[in-house]
């Protein structure tokens, strides 16, 4: 069964008196356990395709199903929830408490979904091992380096077991050694099973996916399989 | 139920955060609602203070007197009719005496202000009052030590006094004030009796622990002409319900003394202890609203703070905003969170402001009266909450309905 399925959702915003139209008429479906890029200039409609896909936003016209849920007509706090137990977030700028450390900001989620503390504590513990900053666990973001923080970020996306992992340009802000380094943690989490979205404008982040949809203009202007060109020189998880 | 327990549970961890975050922003807001609880508190048990001493003191006067005088205590009529009246005179009283069957004690008062001395010791402008044994009568009055002045000591004006707790405090710290003698001006006067605190700081002058009673011919022979000035005759009904009946029997007598036909006014006035219970609170009332009104002003200031704070601190954290709603936080949630922090920076200014008022208020104790009630300790609380609360309000849901892309996207 397909995770995502959106059929002919357009966007329009009003900017002023002007209209702009931010997605047209885009189609697309996503399985389970896929790997899909989405790639394309500024002003092409990826950010307000992800933030569609991330049910942050719902479409002016169009159908978004997810799962089983009809997404273009959910209230907001629909949304909250849908967004709480079904998608991972993992942002260009980490978005991290500044004031807290990794176990907290990782159990986060957990708190809305409300999860007893013992429990969520003990799941934040795993998730922060699983992407391996099993020794940074008391550690506050500025106590950390780029990538462990973007680790951090994966692993408050991955505690809550979601459907999906929505990752924006999520090397933007690392240097391109770290940069793999996060590219290869992405690598084992879709080996373990999971869905990932990537959403970037570089070429060579969007060739770890293993398919690559093209937006331009507000419309998908290509949408291919392709073959694996990665593989990563070491296992991030053990 | 649990839901509500675990979001407000988790809400108050998440405000504690926050306020641990920004100490020093927090602690000045805290000020602000520190101050003006405060004032609110020290306000209200001051009010309380006045109002309880004014009660134990009016009480000393007894309900069932009435003060038949040329002034009337309170009165619309105008100053310059009842200067015009007639004075009442010490013959007016003996032939009031004469007539009147209702009273249980009747006695006429003459007042005058001497220094009083008694070896070194010394306490001047001391309101003197003059009158009979039966004075001892219309008032509650208790004694320490001692007893009234009789009726042959008062007929005879002997030079004897009676004296309040405050006096002999003064000039008999060691309590030995009975059968001394001390000086009224230049004249001796032997102490008879001390009298029992009465305990008013209201009244003044006019309190009794502040008084000096002597035989009213004392005051006539030392200190004033019998002719010059008025003299109040003090009568006591036999018992609180006989009040009415005694007004009319003396306003009848007074009338019948005076000569007075039966289409001309009184020229006298006959005053109640309710004139004063009415008047007292006609000003306290005003007092009372006056005072909270400004200390509520304070208050209000402390409000306007923390709301603005609070404004701060929700456009501050946007991205924070943005992020918690991405991952999953209510609109509901959001919002609870920040009322939940206004919540808890005004409760514990309001809980310090409390502690500091009831200290405030227990020192101030020694020199004027204070009061603290239980629902005023209710109160502040249940209104530093419902400060943060009201201020919480307009930036909390200024936050809950965020957007979650434009703050994610906030810069």
């Amino acid at each position: 069964m397909n995770i995502i399925n959106i059929e002919h959702i357009a966007k329009v915003y009003k900017v002023g008196s002007e209209e702009v139209h931010a997605l047209r008429d885009v189609s697309l479906k996503i399985d389970k356990n896929e790997y899909v890029a989405i790639m394309g200039p500024s002003g092409s409609g990826k950010s307000t395709l992800m933030n569609m896909l991330g049910c942050l936003d719902t479409p002016t016209s169009g159908i978004y199903d997810f799962k089983s849920f009809s997404v273009s007509e959910m209230t907001d706090n629909d949304l909250a929830k849908i967004r709480n137990k079904e998608i991972g977030f993992v942002f260009q700028t980490f978005n991290l408490l500044a004031r807290s450390d990794a176990v907290h900001n990782v159990e986060l989620p957990l708190i809305y979904a409300g999860i007893p503390t013992a429990e969520r504590r003990e799941r934040a513990k795993q998730a922060l091992i699983d992407v391996g900053l099993e020794d940074r666990m008391h550690h506050k973001p500025n106590e950390l380096s780029g990538g462990q923080r973007q680790r951090v970020a994966i692993a408050r996306a991955l505690v809550s077991n979601p459907a999906i992992i929505l990752a924006d340009e999520p090397t933007g802000n690392l240097d391109s050694k770290t940069g793999e380094e996060i590219m290869a943690l992405f690598h084992d989490i879709h080996e373990k099973g999971n869905t990932i979205i990537l959403v970037t404008h570089e070429e060579y982040i969007a060739e770890h996916a293993l398919r690559i949809i093209r937006l331009k203009d507000g419309l998908i202007e290509k949408d291919e399989n392709v073959e694996r060109r990665f593989v990563p020189k070491a296992k991030v998880i053990a | 139920m649990k839901p509500i327990f675990f979001e407000l549970n988790e809400g108050l961890a998440i405000a504690w955060r926050a306020i641990r975050a920004n100490k020093i922003r927090a602690a000045l807001t805290m000020l602000g609602i520190f101050i003006g609880v405060t004032a609110v508190v020290m306000m209200s048990t001051a009010i309380k203070g006045i109002d309880n001493s004014f009660q134990k003191g009016i009480s000393a006067l007894g309900s069932d007197v009435l003060y038949i005088d040329k002034w009337a205590w309170f009165s619309n009529d105008e100053w310059w009719k009842m200067r015009n009246r007639r004075k009442i005179e010490m013959e007016d009283f003996y032939r009031f005496k004469e007539m009147a069957k209702l009273p249980l004690a009747i006695a006429p008062v003459s007042n005058s202000r001497q220094t009083i001395k008694y070896g070194d010791r010394k306490a001047e402008g001391i309101f003197l009052t003059g009158s009979n044994a039966d004075y001892v009568k219309t008032t509650n009055f208790t004694f320490d030590q001692g007893r009234f002045f009789s009726e042959i000591e008062g007929n005879a004006s002997r030079n004897v006094a009676v004296i309040g707790s405050e006096i002999s405090k003064s000039l008999f710290p060691r309590g030995d004030a009975l059968d001394k003698t001390i000086k009224i001006g230049v004249v001796n006067f032997k102490i008879v009796g001390v009298l029992a605190e009465q305990g008013s700081v209201v009244l003044g002058p006019f309190n009794p622990d502040n008084q000096v009673f002597i035989p009213i011919g004392t005051i006539f022979k030392n200190f004033r002409s019998r002719h010059f000035g008025t003299v109040t005759i003090n009568v006591r009904a036999a018992n609180p319900n006989m009040v009415e009946e005694t007004k009319a029997e003396a306003e009848g007598i007074m009338r019948k003394i005076r000569g007075l036909e039966h289409d001309e006014p009184n020229d006298f006035s006959i005053n109640q202890q309710e004139a004063l219970q009415e008047q007292y609170n006609s000003v306290v009332g005003v007092i009372q609203i006056a005072g909270l009104f400004i200390t509520g002003l304070s208050l209000f200031v402390g409000a306007i703070g923390i709301m603005n704070i609070m404004f701060v601190s929700v456009k501050e954290r946007t991205r924070e905003i943005g992020l918690r709603k991405a991952i999953g936080a209510k609109r509901r949630t959001i919002m609870a969170q920040f009322l939940l922090e206004s919540s808890v920076i005004c409760l514990l200014g309001g809980l310090i402001g409390l502690i500091a008022a009831v200290i405030l208020s227990l020192m101030l104790n020694q020199f004027f009266p204070t009061s603290i009630q239980y629902d005023v300790v209710i109160l502040a609380i249940f209104i530093s909450l419902l400060t943060g609360i009201i201020s919480g309000l307009a930036p909390a849901y200024t936050a809950a309905k965020m957007d979650p892309v434009d703050a994610l996207r906030y810069e």
